[in-house]
This record gives C-alpha cells, structure tokens and sequence, in this order.
C-alpha cells in the first residue's frame, strides 16, 4: 500500500516529482478522472439500452448465435495484460527507473492494445461475413453501438499512447509528459473496467 | 459519380431558400420563400456587416489576440453571451412569426405546415441549446472564478474549446437559413420521424449535428467549471462560504457532467441509423422507438435544472443586494439546490406518462415529480424572507427577480397539475403544456440572465446600463410574457394541440390573437434590451464605476476594478466567512494594498478554441451534406490538433510583480479618490462605483 | 527527469506497489477465468450462472478500482471517492429506471420484444 500523500485519482508519482506544476496536476487528473465518469454514463445508458433490445432479433439471429466467447476471452486477456504492463510503466515512472524501462512498458503496453483492437476488428469481420450486421435487427444495432465504442476508446487510447512516445522523444520526460501519462493511466485502467461490463453482460451473460 | 457530387455530396441549388418559389411559384410558396429567402439575407448580410466592420476597423489583429484566442474567463464569458444574445434575437423572431401563424390560422394562415415545422424546431433547439446553455455557461464563466477568489477556470484552453464548439454548433442552425431545410421534428427530435425513411433530406442531420456539438461543448464545460469550484478556491473560502451563485454554477455543472451523456447516446443512435442503416429506433426490423424518446428524456429533464439553476443563484444574489440584507437561509437554499440536482435524475418519465406503461411506473415518477416542488418552494420562502425588512430597491435586476417570483409560483403550480398522471393525460401534447414550460423558463431562465446581465455589466464593462430603457424592457418582458402565454394555458385546456399549423375551430382564435399580440410586445421587449445597450455604451463616460462596486455588493467579485484585471486579484485574498466583501467592508478594511505583489503566471492565448470549433463545423457541415471528403479532413485537422497541442511547452507567461503592482496601486488611487454613495443615490450619475461603508448596528 | 538511485525507503515502497500491482492481476485473472470456465465447460442452471458471472464483474470492478486506479477509502482526499459513488447512483437511477420502463412497456403492449 502505497504512502505516498494521494492527491488525485491513479497513481500518485508522490512529492520526488514535485514540481511547479504538481496543482497543475492535481486538478488535469482530478478533471480527466470527471470526464471518466462522464464517459461512464455514456456506457452506462448503452448497457441499459443494449439489455432492452435483447429480445429485438426481428426473427434473425439471437444472442446465442451472435456471441461467441472464445475470441473475447482472448480479447480479455490482452487488455488484462496491457493494464498491468501500464501499472508497470507508471512504477517505472514514479521510482524513475530510467526512460528505457519507462518506454519498454509502455510499448508493451502500445502492442497488447492494438493487438486487442486488431483482434476485435477480426471478430467484427468474421461476424459481418456470418451475417450479422447491424443492419440485420435491432438487436445486432444495439451490440455495434456498444462494443465498437469501447474499442473507438481503445484506438484513440493507443494513438495518445504513440503521441506521448513521440514527445517523450523530443522532450524526455518532463512535467507535461508525466501529466500525460498519468492521465492516459487512468484512462487505460477505465477501459478495462468498462471492458469487464461488457465480456461479463455482453458476452458471458448472453452466450450462457 | 460526378465530381460535384463528390464535392458537395448532395448540396444542390435546391437548398437555396428561393429555389422552390422560383420552380413552382404558387401564393403560398412565394410568401414562405420569401419569408425563408429574408431570413437567409438577414444571416448573410449579417455576417458581411461584421466581417466589414471588422476590417474597416482594422481591428482583425486585436480581435484574434484579445478575443478569439484569450484563454481570459471573463473574455470567454463575454463571448458566449454574444451568441446567446444573438441567437435570442432570432429566436424570438421566429416565435412572433409563429404566434402570428397562429392568430390568423384559422382554417389556413400563411405559412405551410413544413415552414412551421421548421419554426418550432429551431425555435426551440436556439432557444435551448444556443440561448440558454450558451448565455448560463457565459455567466458562470465571468463570475463563478471571481466569486471563488481564482484567477481562471481549470482548464482555460478546454474553456476556448467548449466556446468554439458552441459557436460551431450555433453557425451551423445559422447556416441552415441560408442552404435550407432545417429539421422539422421540434426540439426533441422524436424517432421514428426523424429516421430516414420519413425524414430523408439533410434538415434532422443539421439537427443531430448542431445539438451534438452543443453538447460536447457543455459537458466539457461542466468539468470545467467542477473542478474548478472544486480545486481552485481561494483560502479560506469552504464550500459553505461560497456565494449562492457559485453554488448553483457548481450543481450546474454536476448535472452538466451527468445529465448531457444520455442525450449524447441519443443523438448518436439516431445519427447511426440514419448514416449506417442501424435499427434502433426505426420501425422495423426490431427497432424501438421507446427507447429513444427514454434516452432523450433522461437528458432531458437534469437539463430543465441546468437552466434553471445558475438562475436561481442569479436571483439570490440579487435579493440578497437589493435588500441590502445577508440572504435569508443559506444553508437551506444550498441544500435545496444539492436536493433539486439529485431529484433531477428521478423524474424524467413525467415527459412521456402517456406511453403506455403501468400506473406503478407512472406514480412514482409523478411522487417524484411533485417532490421537486418542496426544495423549489422553501427557495421562494427564502428570497421572500430576504426581502423582508429589507430596504429594497427596485433597481433593474430586482425588477426581473420579484417578476420571476410571481410568475415562477405560477408555473410551478401548473407543473404541479402536469405532474398528476391522470391529468397529463389529459392535457399532454396541448398547448397547456407549453404555456407550462415556457412559464418555468422565461421567468426562470430568460429573466435570470437579463437581471444577471444588468447586476452584472458595470463590473465587466466598468460602466453601468442605463436604467430607464432597463426598466422598459423588464417590464414589457413581463407584460409580454403573460400575454403571450396565459391564453395559452386556456388554449390547452380547450384542446388545441401543440404544434399546430392552423385550427378548424373558431373558439381558439381570440386566444390565439391575444397570444399573437404578446408575442409583439416581447419584440417590443428585445427592442428596448437593444435601445438599453445602445443609449448605455453612448452615455458610457456618465456611468463609469471603475472603483467596482456601484450596488454594494457582497461577494468577492465586487471587490476588484470594473473591468477587473485579466488575472482577477493582484494576490489572492484570504477568506474568513460568507459575504466576504461585504465582511470586509464592515470591518472597515476594503481596498487594501498588499505588503508584497508577486509574479503572476497566465495561461498563454492559444488558437485551439478556433482550430477545434472551425474543424467542428466543417465536419458537421459536410456531415450534414454528405460531403465525405470534407468530413475526413477535418477529423484529421481536429486529431492533429489534438496531438500538436501536446507538443506545445509555451503555455504560459508571466506577468511582472511591479506591473502588477502598478495597476493595483492606479486602481488604489482611484477608489481613494471616488465619492462613496448611498444605496439611494445608485441609480444616479454620482454612483462612480464606491459605496458608503455599512454604517455600525444598522439593519444590513 | 534524471536517473538517480532510490533511498532505502524507496525501494521499499516500490516493491510494495509492485506486489500490489501483481495482487491485481492475480485477483482479476481468478474472477475472469471463473465465469469464463463456468459458462464454457459447465451446464450451470442459467439463473445461478448469471449471478456468478455479476458476482464476479463486481468484485473485479472493485478490485481494478481499488490496486490499479488506487482508489482506498483511507484517503486524506475523499473527492474521488465520493465522486465514484454518486455516479454509481445516478448510474443506478437511470439504467434501472431505464429498464424498469422499458420492460414494463413490453410486458403491457411489445411481448415479443422480452428476451
């Protein structure tokens, strides 16, 4: 457990970091963490709409067909993973252990996220080729509207990710790329929770 | 594919407002058109008048630098009322067109059913998401930090986003004058109507687009003004020591955070059905409509309370002043507001009682309803004993405030009446409920933010509004408002439909011409709002109030110069209770030079409000029009921007303790050399923005 | 930001947030794989299944929360903890209002819309 003071949500780099910038800090990640659960009831309302079109196969495929769990427990794993290499990265980071640790993390991270994505582009490809567009029913419209949106998230995710890298490169890490970091943390670490919502609701719940 | 149709998609002459006239020249379409076609030339004419003037003025440089890339609070404050104002005067224009629709609409009128379609739905989507969100977020942005004792919001450059997206989205309802159709499925944009098979042409995707730009700019707002409350307050300055307004700016912004999301699923399930062929509210193929009429309400009702709210603080601020006594209940004005923001979330199936659910889930909705009614009355008891054995004045602002209490009393009680289930069945759809919510928010909003304008104007401009042409203005508010709308309320009661282009039965017309003539005394009302700004920037250097505080004023943000400097206060003041000023003044230490001034750092311009905002129109415009290319482009402008942003390391600059030194001590100077009036003498020219301090046991 | 050796106590601490880190993981690996293995290699009544399988989110939701997001209840600021609750209620309200609603309307006029 950690000691360090906490000022903000996601992990706190404590007072070694402590710089003009740490209210600065304070309130972007206090801010980023509001936009989290601003995000959440965007989700939240697509869940609930999701659990209504249940039953909206329109004489098409049901859920049972549709969701198969074998490539979201892959799916699943990936971005279990990416989240602790991200823990990793941000430890790097706070006991400053170097920019190359520091990077190496988070390109492990970088490539457990876009293989997550690319493994779910591959399953929405395989679904279309089954037949299950959205276009089909209400019920597949709802599952489009929903589980490609967490993957949007992951996508826009990864390019900061790549951003951050590149400023990394031209600044080294300084205050703005630790605030950055910190910020994209805590986004990483929401998707994933998200991401339980959806293999558990979605997936587990739908295939059972 | 032709080129032009890659280049415009499918934007053809057609969209010209004058084009329909010229293929099929009917009486009717001619007048319509031509109606349409002046709206049109008013826009454009518009925008060349500015555009001209500017660069006569030479004045491009100085509006880019001071203006459009000034992350300053008070400047983003001052610009988003300019659209709300702006966006006011159109929207209030159409409304006399409506009224006037129907006062000789028995049996037919002059416009065509499609024309009023478009009325009503920009009417009500600028009057919601382009007057009222634009005008409360412009006078939270101005106040809220100086009420907290910060230099600026959180985020400033976030701030300049959220302006720009606001303004993207209020070009684009512009635009939409100029290469028509606009929408025709009212405020709400009700599935399945508004799905393609029944709607095909570009009107409900100028709608999705415009109201999706509003919203992401109000939401980011909302975390903006959050976090700012949260994390910015000067010492001393607990939650409980917070001005009333910024109270309510803060449960605002909470219900910004929350409330905005559902209406963002909404408009972007319908977007996917009508872009990518989706089934989620059509008709067919399992689609269900319920769904969204659920979404949207979801938002829809925390939104009533975002727009009522930073009112409600408006009004306890002025009560507060203008009797010239602390403000009666602040705790329990405070909780009723924290009480009203959580219950906002509990009652928005009352908009659709008659969908057909069980009497189980329409009673507890309606329970819930009528439980909003109790925080909102111990409000009104609570302004009401603020007045009491207070010395009022019935300056401007408390004009709007005690018009605001009567009429707002009476729309509440309506809403009590709606709240019934067994009632609304009744009356829903009717003009009965019209007459409703305009009674809630014309007296709450529209008044709020004009009585907030006129408290408010001499410490952003340093000059005082003139008061007679004030006075004028207020009153015909009131005046026209009641016309207008309490026929309504009997219209409803005898049947007449909301949203009707014209009636078949006789009865309703003297109510309607009644209505009709209100509506052209609220014009006579705008009028007098535009004289009032006139004649006061003419007469500016009879009214000047430089030392800050022509009203006596109790909060923190009386106690810098009119305007304040654009870091707000020279050194942060510490703060030891409620009403700080006001302590201040009692204790006989206002206006205190500081022992040491130091360096401030600002937040350095940035063009990412323009960049963001302009890219935001382009897309939805091209969006709009099917122009795909156009679409791409500014995606990439847009995440460009994004990335470049990060880049940047300038953010900052710093402006010099001896510069700060020197202004506060010029502004010093002044105070010392300024007449300190009595309350009784503010109105006149003596008011130099000093007032007596309070004099030792009286009644304050 | 230079590299430089950490003090005693550092390192102390860094192993420390290291195991919790490693706690995490080992938390939310045993509640995914659980409900992945119940619902692909048992015959679970459904009922039971789903309560396992929201059981489980649940608890990893809290688990992520709690060693990746480090959101404790002893905290010196309690802001994002309160803030996590009342979205958790206003979630609550709107998407079980959002179904009550909805499953009411279907059981009274769109039968064929229950799953």
């Amino acid at each position: 457990m950690s000691r360090t003071i906490t000022r903000h949500p996601g992990l706190n780099l404590g007072p070694a970091h402590d710089d003009d910038a740490t209210d600065v800090r304070e309130e972007l990640v206090f801010g980023f963490w509001v936009f989290m659960m601003s995000d959440l009831i965007i989700f939240g309302m697509l869940f609930a709409t999701y659990v209504t079109m249940l039953g909206a196969t329109a004489g098409g495929p049901t859920p049972h067909d549709v969701l198969d769990i074998r490539p979201a427990f892959t799916e699943t794993m990936l971005l279990l993973a990416s989240s602790f290499t991200f823990g990793m990265a941000s430890l790097a980071l706070k006991y400053r252990q170097g920019r190359r640790h520091l990077v190496g993390w988070l390109l492990v991270t970088l490539v457990l996220g876009l293989a997550f994505v690319g493994h779910e582009l591959h399953e929405f490809v395989s679904m279309f080729h089954a037949g299950y567009v959205p276009s089909r029913s209400g019920y597949l419209s709802s599952f489009f509207s929903l589980v490609p949106l967490h993957g949007l998230h992951v996508t826009f995710a990864s390019l900061w990710l790549i951003a951050i890298l590149f400023q990394i490169a031209v600044y080294g890490i300084d205050s703005q790329v630790k605030n950055g970091l910190l910020r994209l943390a805590i986004l990483w670490h929401f998707l994933d929770i998200v991401w339980i919502g959806i293999f558990s609701l979605v997936y587990l719940g739908g295939a059972a | 594919m032709t080129v032009t149709e890659i280049l415009f998609g499918r934007l053809g002459w057609d969209a010209l407002p004058f084009w329909h006239m010229l293929q099929n020249p009917t009486f009717k379409s001619v007048i319509n058109d031509l109606i349409a076609s002046g709206a049109g030339l008013m826009v454009v004419l518009g925008a060349l008048v500015v555009v001209a003037g500017v660069s006569w003025l030479g004045k491009w440089g100085y509006l880019w630098r001071e203006w459009l890339t000034s992350p300053d609070h008070k400047r983003i404050g001052i610009m988003f009322i300019v659209i709300a104002l702006v966006m006011l005067a159109r929207a209030i224009v159409e409304a006399v067109f409506m009224r006037a629709q129907q006062a000789v609409g028995l049996n037919g009128g002059f416009l065509t059913a499609e024309h009023f379609g478009q009325l009503f739905t920009t009417h009500g989507t600028i009057m919601v998401f382009f007057m009222g969100m634009p005008f409360l977020t412009g006078v939270i942005n101005y106040v809220m930090p100086l009420q907290i004792g910060a230099r600026d919001l959180s985020f400033p450059v976030l701030n300049l986003v959220s302006l720009g997206l606001t303004a993207a989205g209020a070009a684009l309802v512009m635009v939409s004058l100029v290469l028509e159709p606009f929408s025709t499925g009212g405020w709400t944009g009700y599935a399945p109507f508004t799905e393609l098979s029944y709607n095909p042409g570009a009107g409900v995707d100028y709608w999705i687009w415009a109201v999706s730009l509003s919203t992401f700019s109000s939401t980011l707002s909302g975390i903006n003004f959050a976090v700012t409350i949260y994390k910015k307050r000067a010492p001393g300055m607990t939650l409980f020591r917070m001005p009333l307004f910024t109270w309510t700016a803060l449960c605002t912004a909470i219900l910004m955070i929350f409330g905005m999301p559902p209406l963002t699923v909404a408009t972007g399930l319908l977007a996917l059905d009508r872009y990518l062929d989706f089934h989620m509210f059509t008709t067919d193929l399992g689609g269900n409509m319920m769904n969204y009429v659920n979404l949207f309400w979801a938002f829809g009702h925390p939104e009533v309370y975002i727009l009522i709210l930073p009112a409600f603080g408006v009004f306890s601020e002025v009560f507060a002043t203008f009797s010239g006594k602390r403000l009666y209940g602040y705790t329990v004005l405070v909780m009723a507001t924290i009480c009203i923001a959580v219950l906002s979330f509990t009652v928005w199936l009352h908009h659709f009682f008659t969908m057909g659910q069980s009497a189980n889930v329409n009673a507890a909705f309606g329970i819930a309803t009528m439980l909003i009614g109790i925080p909102t009355g111990v409000k009104v008891y609570d302004w009401m004993l603020t007045m009491y054995r207070g010395r009022v004045r019935m300056s401007v602002p408390m004009i709007y405030a005690v018009g605001f209490i009567l009429l707002f009393v009476l729309g509440g009680m309506s809403g009590v009446i709606l709240a019934t289930p067994s009632v609304d069945y009744q009356v829903h759809n009717s003009l009965f409920l019209v007459a409703h919510f305009h009674n809630m928010l014309i007296p709450g909003v529209l008044f709020g933010m004009l009585a907030a304008v006129n408290y408010w104007f001499p410490k952003a401009f340093g000059f005082r509004l003139e008061e007679r042409w004030g006075r004028r203005a207020a009153w015909l508010w009131i005046l026209g408002f009641m016309l207008a709308f309490f026929p309504l309320y009997v219209l409803g009661m005898m049947g007449m439909p909301r949203r009707s282009v014209s009636f078949t039965n006789p009865a309703y017309l003297p109510w309607t011409v009644i209505a009709g003539i209100g509506a052209l005394v609220a014009l006579a009302a705008l009028a007098c709002l535009l004289l009032q700004l006139w004649v006061s920037v003419r007469d500016r250097d009879h009214n000047r109030v430089f030392a800050g505080d022509p009203w006596d004023g109790r909060s923190l943000e009386w106690a810098t110069s009119a305007p304040p400097p654009e870091y707000n206060f020279p050194v942060i003041p510490e703060i030891y209770g409620r009403d700080a000023f006001m302590l201040e003044k009692d204790g006989g230490t206002p206006f205190q030079a500081p022992t040491q001034y130091q360096d401030i750092v600002m937040p350095a311009n940035s063009a990412m409000g323009v960049i963001i905002g302009a890219a935001g129109f382009a897309a939805a415009f091209a969006l709009t029009w099917y122009m795909w290319w156009l679409v791409v482009l500014s995606a990439v402008v847009m995440i460009g921007a994004a990335i470049a942003r990060g880049f940047v390391r300038t953010t900052h600059y710093v402006i010099s303790a001896d510069e700060v030194r020197r202004t506060h001590e010029y502004w010093l100077r002044e105070v010392e050399a300024t007449t300190p009036i009595r309350r009784s003498q503010e109105q006149s020219g003596a008011n130099r923005g000093r007032a007596v301090p309070p004099v030792e046991g009286a009644v304050q | 930001m230079s590299y430089r050796q950490l003090s005693q106590e550092e390192r102390q601490e860094l192993g420390r947030e290291q195991r919790s880190y490693l706690w995490g993981l080992g938390l939310s690996l045993l509640l995914t794989l659980l409900p992945f293995g119940l619902a692909a290699f048992t015959d679970m009544a459904h009922l039971t299944l789903w309560w396992i399988i929201g059981a489980c989110a649940l608890v990893q939701i809290v688990v992520h929360l709690r060693f990746f997001l480090h959101i404790t209840l002893a905290r010196n600021k309690r802001e994002d903890l309160q803030l996590i609750l009342f979205t958790v209620l206003i979630l609550t309200l709107l998407c079980g209002g959002t179904l009550w609603i909805l499953f009411d309307l279907y059981q009274r006029m769109m039968p064929n819309m229950m799953p």
